[in-house]
């Protein structure tokens, strides 16, 4: 009977630490982009107008090892003449500290609207890359990445 | 004195469309980050990177803290004579860095 009370404690203790560890896990979270604020930073790009899917490729890898480092790349479907143009590209994550990741600016003399980078991950997440044209439409894409380690929430040794 | 890596085909054709690769050394600190007691290390990003083709821009980046440590970038242009490629990256702590290269096109 005692022994049972004893693990009952035991049990009980273990379960306490654990809240407490996880209360401390999340405390320590700096403020993160949400997907809300993720779009929120989307709307402040595009404005009033309506983002369209499609025209826009995101090549990152599906599942990541480290965060630190994520190779990407971005491609518009667009002939890229005087008249019809890529504007700017924006990439957007739904997790890390901040929503925006880069913000290009090209022109009809790119002749191929393809941009490449390396970036963060904090966390299994989102990405989203929205593509203005010369037309003023917005087109975009989205791709979901996991990630083993994560960047960015480790502090210094 | 950061150390930058540019990539640019010397000889080309006219109206080649060319890729050109950039690399730039850079702590990218997000200012998200803490040292080890506890104080919060302050952000020290490259904030904008323009790329020139005899003086007339070509290409415009706004860099976030998500961007890794020693940023890469690439992106196209269109080859149109030969001449040269500029380079400009700024960033916080009055951080200034420019870089160039020679382009032939035949």
């Amino acid at each position: 009977m005692e022994k049972h009370i004893m693990g009952a404690t035991r049990r009980d203790m273990l379960l306490a630490g654990m809240a407490g560890l996880g209360a401390a896990l999340i405390k320590i979270e700096p403020a993160a982009a949400t997907p809300e604020s993720m779009k929120k930073a989307i709307r402040q790009v595009v404005g009033e107008a309506t983002v369209r899917t499609g025209r826009v490729t995101i090549d990152v890898p599906t599942l990541v090892e480290n965060g630190n480092t994520v190779a990407l790349a971005i491609e518009v479907e667009s002939p890229m003449t005087k008249e019809n143009y890529v504007k700017a590209i924006h990439v957007f994550n739904e997790k890390n500290p901040l929503p925006n990741v880069i913000s290009a600016h090209l022109g009809p003399r790119a002749g191929r609207a393809r941009i490449s980078t390396r970036f963060r991950l904090a966390d299994t997440q989102t990405i989203v890359a929205v593509a203005e044209l010369s037309d003023g439409s917005f087109w975009s894409a989205s791709a979901d990445v996991i990630v083993t380690l994560a960047a960015c929430l480790e502090s210094l040794d | 004195m950061a150390r930058a890596l540019i990539n640019v085909p010397q000889k080309v054709k006219s109206g080649q469309v060319i890729e050109i690769k950039t690399l730039i050394s850079h702590i990218m600190e997000t200012g998200f980050r803490h040292d080890n007691v506890g104080k919060p290390i302050p952000r020290n990003i490259i904030t904008t990177f323009v790329a020139r083709y005899n003086g007339e821009e070509i290409f415009r980046a706004d860099l976030f803290p998500a961007i890794a440590a020693n940023p890469f970038l690439s992106f196209h242009t269109v080859a149109t004579e030969s001449g040269t490629i500029e380079f400009e990256w700024t960033g916080d702590n009055g951080f200034h860095e420019t870089g160039s290269a020679k382009i032939t096109v035949e």
